[in-house]
């Protein structure tokens, strides 16, 4: 649920002796840890590239409902479709408050939406994979939620502060998400041989795609330098797939099931495991729109906004009505 | 006219006494609605018990400009703190 493959705007990092007054003291800003804000001046590939990553994760949020609305109305109790929607619907809140503190960068609502429907920006590659089981939604719950949170944690100390102040109100609400997923996968790995082998399956579809999340291996990565000085980037590619891996494998031994990595290994040297990469050509052919759902997300994103346009036209004129009416009467 | 709705800033008055605070925006075609949907986007967890929203464009804010003149004439008035006053402690509390 945020944002990969984020082209940084510019040439790169400039050296002090390159940069204008106003540039020094933009990056003596951030350096000292201080807030940039919506009026502040900054520089305009710093501007470009907050609005190509937090529009991209706004629309990760969005699309992100489409795989779990899947099984909203297939949940097997009626708690567990409470939950469900509940999770949903702050996946759609998450989107709201990023879309919000996107638009202070001077994009306007529309314009992030027709370029998401027209493809012109992207969502997380996650969300292109279908959810063909219940096990599923603890499975995504558990592992794509949790990805999130890996990084979102350290982007609430993002140096743009209405992103900052967005990754805080998420990253409260995003652990009931991670812990609902496990306690399906809990509920469903101690259940019938069928249950657990639905929970297996769920985990073995879901495992390398999870590791795409935090996108290519730093030797890949464009232009990562400038975004982390910039603060808008806190950690490398790799150092947060690591810390996933690490954290989740002994998660994988608690519930009885088997990493889907025959190669994993634990490795007391450096204190982690050593694991297999995903497979980065299905990651890239993925996100060039040639995933399992692609085209589905998409329709279905372009769907609603055309089957809502006469809602919100109608809501419009109603209140313009209304307010004229109002004003004659004054 | 462009068709996308107004913006709408939210402020929520939390559990404890406080006074409203900025939580947030979203967009709302009126008032009436803006109030429905910030119930639905800020407070799904009991985070409030009164909410206010104001149209954005309704707000006046102050530039960054703005800042130097503004709050550097406080810099120097230490004597509005209490601790600038030295009162011996026999004087009792105070």
């Amino acid at each position: 649920m945020y944002a990969q493959m984020v082209k940084t705007a510019g040439t790169g990092v400039k050296k002090p002796k390159d940069m204008t007054a106003e540039e020094k003291a933009f990056q003596a800003k951030i350096d000292r840890n201080e807030k940039i804000e919506p009026k502040d001046w900054m520089p305009d590939d710093y501007r470009a590239t907050l609005i190509r990553q937090i529009g991209q994760h706004a629309h990760s949020e969005i699309v992100g409902q489409l795989p779990e609305g899947n099984w909203l109305t297939r949940a097997p109790t009626l708690e567990r479709k409470a939950i469900l929607l509940a999770k949903v619907q702050d996946e759609a809140g998450h989107g709201l408050y990023l879309y919000s503190a996107c638009e202070t960068l001077g994009v306007s609502r529309d314009e992030l939406t027709e370029m998401l429907l027209n493809g012109k920006m992207k969502y997380s590659s996650i969300f292109n994979y279908p959810t063909l089981n219940w096990a599923d939604m603890g499975a995504v719950g558990w592992l794509v939620d949790g990805a999130a949170i890996m990084n979102q944690v350290p982007l609430q100390r993002t140096s743009y502060g209405p992103y900052s102040r967005a990754m805080v109100r998420i990253c409260k609400e995003e652990s009931f998400h991670q812990r609902q997923g496990y306690a399906i996968m809990m509920k469903m790995a101690a259940g019938t041989a069928d249950q657990k082998r639905m929970a297996q399956d769920a985990l073995d579809r879901l495992w390398f795609p999870s590791l795409m999340m935090f996108g290519p291996s730093n030797k890949e990565s464009v232009h990562s330098e400038q975004s982390m000085a910039w603060r808008i980037k806190i950690n490398t590619n790799d150092e947060l797939r690591q810390k996933f891996v690490d954290q989740t494998v002994p998660q994988i031994e608690f519930l009885g099931l088997t990493c889907p990595d025959k190669d994993i290994k634990w490795n007391e040297e450096k204190g982690g495991y050593d694991y297999t990469d995903p497979d980065w050509s299905e990651f890239f052919a993925v996100l060039k729109g040639n995933g399992p759902c692609n085209k589905d997300r998409l329709a279905a994103r372009n769907a609603a906004w055309k089957n809502g346009a006469w809602v919100r036209d109608a809501m419009l004129a109603h209140a313009r009505k209304k307010a004229a009416r109002k004003a004659v009467a004054a | 006219m462009s068709n996308e709705w107004p913006l709408w800033e939210v402020f929520i008055r939390g559990q404890h006494g406080m006074s409203h605070r900025h939580v947030g925006s979203l967009h709302a075609a009126d008032a009436e609605s803006a109030m429905m949907n910030a119930r639905d986007v800020y407070t799904r967890r009991n985070e409030g018990v009164s909410i206010w929203v104001v149209e954005a464009a309704h707000i006046a804010a102050s530039a960054p400009g703005d800042k130097g003149p503004l709050f550097e004439p406080a810099n120097s008035k230490v004597y509005r703190h209490p601790t600038f006053f030295d009162i011996p402690d026999d004087a009792g509390a105070m």
